[in-house]
C-alpha cells in the first residue's frame, strides 16, 4: 500500500508500529483506508468516501502490532479518558491532542430501573458526563485531532445538535475557526450552548438531512475539516472508546446485550467494532454480545427494515421529538443492520409518549437525566426486557448518549411542581394531606 | 432537456475537476447515459451492475432525493438542478 513504506525504516520502530506516511514518519498503527463496500485502498487522507463506488471508508489498523504493544495494564496505566486506549485510534501516537478530558465516563449498575424492567444485571453507560454533555465529545476529540495532523485550521460540521456543541468547544480549545450548520428548527438548548463557544453558527431553512446535503456540497469547495465529511473515517473511530471503556468497567469482559441508539447507525457498527477489537487483542475473550438498537417511531427506517427482514432501507422524511436521532436517510444504516442482524440484537422504535416516559422512568429510578435520544434508548429497553428478547440475568448495558438539559421542551407541561401553595406551613400540610 | 449537474469531489477526476456540468434527459436514466458519453466511467459509479443507482449515492432533483420522487425515472423539467452527492455520516 502506498501509505506504508516501512521497509525504509529500521525494524525496531516498525515493530512500534511506525508508518512513513507521504514524506514524513507517522507513529500510528494505522496502515491506510479501506471501502466497506469493494475493498479498494486508500492512502491516509482527509478523504471519507471511495471514488469507485462512493461507499464509505473506513480505518485499517496493525492489530498484531497494537496487540504487541497494548496489555491491560497499559491501558490502566493510561489517563482516565479516551485516550488511555490511543494505539487503537486514528491518530499519530505523538500527535498533540486536541483534548477537553473526554470519555471514562460512569458504568452504573442500574438496580433500580433493572427492578422496574425485571432485568438483574442491567448497567447504564452514562455518557451525558463529558465535557459538552454527550457521547459526540469522543468523536470530536479525535477527528479536530487528526484534523490538525492534516493541517486544517478550520473545523465544521453539520449538526443535530450534540455534535454541534462538541465541534464548536474543541475548536475553541484548538485554537480553529468553526462552521458550524444546525437546522433551523434546533432545540433552543442546543443553540445556546453551540454559540457560546464562539463559532460562526449557520442556521439552515431545512431539516438535518438537508443541512447534510448543504455542507456535503460545501465541503467540495472548501478546504475545511468536516468532522462528518472528509473526516469521517477517523472522527467515527472515537466511538469504539465507549465500548472499550465498557468492557474496561466490566472486569474484562463484553456484555451480554447491548441497546444503542440508530441516527445514522455509526455508533451502533463502532461498539460492535470496539468490543471485536478488543478479543483481537487478546484483551478479552471472545465476543458474543446480542447489539440491540433503538429508533423513535417518527424516524425508524432501520427499525422498519429490521421489522420487515429486508435489507433494504428506504430513507424517510423525519418527524419525531428526538431530534438528535432524526437522519431520515442514515449512513451507516446498512451496518447496524447487519450488526444487529449478525449478533442476534432485535431493533426497536418508540412514540414521541413513550419516550417521554422513559427519560421519566430513568430519572425517577436511577437519577440520570438524559435529552429525548436517551429516553429512545430507555424505551427500547423496555420493550426489548418484556418482550423477553433480553433475559433476566443476561449483563446488560443501554448506551445514554446525550444530556436532558438540553431537550427541556420535550417536557414542558409533562413535569412541573407537585403543588402550588401559600406561605403558610398550613397550605403545605393541607396540599399533602398531612 | 439540458439540465445543470452538480458533481462531487470523488467524481471530479472524470470530469476534469469540474464541479458543475451540463447534461441532457428528460429523465434522470436518460440524463445518466449523457453523462456517461460524456464522461466516460460515470455510469458504473453511479449506478450498479443491476443498472440501479448505489446505496451510497444519492441523488437530488431541484430540492429532492430521487428515492422519493420516481427513481431513475424521475422527469427532469427546464433549469431544474440535479445534484450527486455521497451518503453522509450522521451528526446527530
Amino acid at each position: 500500500m502506498e501509505a506504508q513504506n516501512a521497509a525504509f525504516l529500521p525494524f525496531s520502530l516498525v515493530e512500534k508500529g511506525i508508518f512513513y506516511l507521504k514524506g514524513k514518519v507517522e507513529l500510528s498503527f494505522i496502515e491506510g483506508l479501506k471501502c466497506r463496500e469493494c475493498g479498494r485502498e486508500y492512502p491516509i487522507e482527509p478523504i471519507h468516501v471511495c471514488e469507485f463506488c462512493f461507499g464509505p471508508l473506513e480505518v485499517v489498523y496493525n492489530y498484531d502490532e497494537i496487540a504487541a504493544t497494548v496489555s491491560r495494564e497499559h491501558i490502566e496505566n493510561g489517563p482516565a479518558s479516551i485516550w488511555r486506549y490511543a494505539e487503537l485510534l486514528p491518530v499519530s501516537q505523538d500527535a498533540p491532542r486536541v483534548a477537553l478530558g473526554v470519555g471514562f465516563s460512569p458504568l452504573v449498575k442500574a438496580d433500580n430501573l433493572g427492578r422496574k424492567l425485571g432485568l438483574n444485571n442491567l448497567y447504564v453507560k452514562n455518557d451525558t458526563q463529558n465535557p459538552t454533555f454527550s457521547f459526540k465529545d469522543r468523536v470530536v476529540s479525535v477527528a479536530l485531532t487528526r484534523a490538525r495532523e492534516f493541517g486544517f485550521d478550520v473545523a465544521a460540521c453539520a449538526s443535530t445538535g450534540n455534535l454541534a456543541n462538541s465541534v464548536a468547544a474543541h475548536a475553541a480549545k484548538a485554537g480553529m475557526k468553526a462552521y458550524v450548520f444546525i437546522p433551523a428548527d434546533l432545540e433552543q438548548g442546543k443553540v445556546l450552548t453551540t454559540a457560546v463557544y464562539g463559532p460562526n453558527l449557520v442556521s439552515v431553512d431545512g431539516n438535518y438531512d438537508e443541512v447534510n446535503r448543504l455542507c456535503a456540497e460545501i465541503a467540495s469547495e472548501y478546504n475545511w475539516a468536516f468532522v462528518n465529511v472528509n473526516i469521517r473515517p477517523y472522527y467515527a473511530e472515537g466511538s469504539k472508546t465507549i465500548a472499550y471503556e465498557t468492557a474496561e468497567q466490566l472486569g474484562g469482559r463484553a456484555p451480554e446485550h447491548v441497546v444503542v441508539p440508530i441516527a445514522s447507525g455509526s455508533l451502533l457498527t463502532k461498539v460492535k467494532k470496539g468490543f471485536d477489537e478488543m478479543a483481537r487483542i487478546g484483551l478479552i475473550d471472545e465476543v458474543v454480545t446480542k447489539i440491540s438498537g433503538a429508533q423513535a417511531d417518527g424516524c425508524a427506517p432501520v427499525a422498519t427494515a429490521f421489522k420487515a427482514g429486508v435489507d433494504v432501507i428506504k430513507p424517510i422524511k423525519p418527524k419525531t421529538i428526538a431530534k438528535s436521532l432524526a437522519i431520515g436517510n442514515p449512513a451507516d444504516g446498512y451496518y447496524a443492520l447487519n450488526a444487529v442482524n449478525g449478533t442476534g440484537g432485535s431493533i426497536e422504535s418508540s412514540s414521541d409518549e413513550e419516550i417521554v416516559a422513559a427519560m421519566r422512568l430513568l430519572a425517577e429510578t436511577e437519577g440520570i437525566f438524559t435529552e429525548t435520544a436517551g429516553g429512545v434508548t430507555v424505551a427500547a429497553l423496555k420493550k426489548l426486557a418484556e418482550t423477553g428478547k433480553i433475559g433476566p440475568n443476561e449483563v446488560t448495558v443501554a448506551y445514554i448518549t446525550g444530556l436532558g438539559l438540553k431537550t427541556l421542551e420535550a417536557l414542558v407541561g409533562k413535569v412541573g411542581p407537585t403543588a402550588e401553595i401559600g406561605t403558610k406551613i398550613g397550605d403545605f400540610q393541607h396540599a399533602f394531606d398531612l | 432537456m439540458e439540465v445543470r449537474v452538480r458533481i462531487p469531489s470523488p467524481l471530479r477526476n472524470l470530469t476534469g475537476n469540474e464541479g458543475e456540468v451540463t447534461a441532457s434527459g428528460s429523465n434522470v436514466r436518460e440524463l445518466i447515459s449523457d453523462l456517461e458519453s460524456k464522461y466516460p466511467g460515470m455510469q458504473e459509479r453511479l449506478c450498479d451492475e443491476t443498472g440501479e443507482v448505489r446505496r451510497f449515492v444519492n441523488v437530488f432533483v431541484g430540492e429532492e432525493d430521487i428515492r422519493f420522487l420516481g427513481g431513475l425515472d424521475t422527469p427532469l423539467d427546464a433549469g431544474i438542478e440535479v445534484s450527486i452527492i455521497p451518503a453522509m455520516a450522521g451528526g446527530s
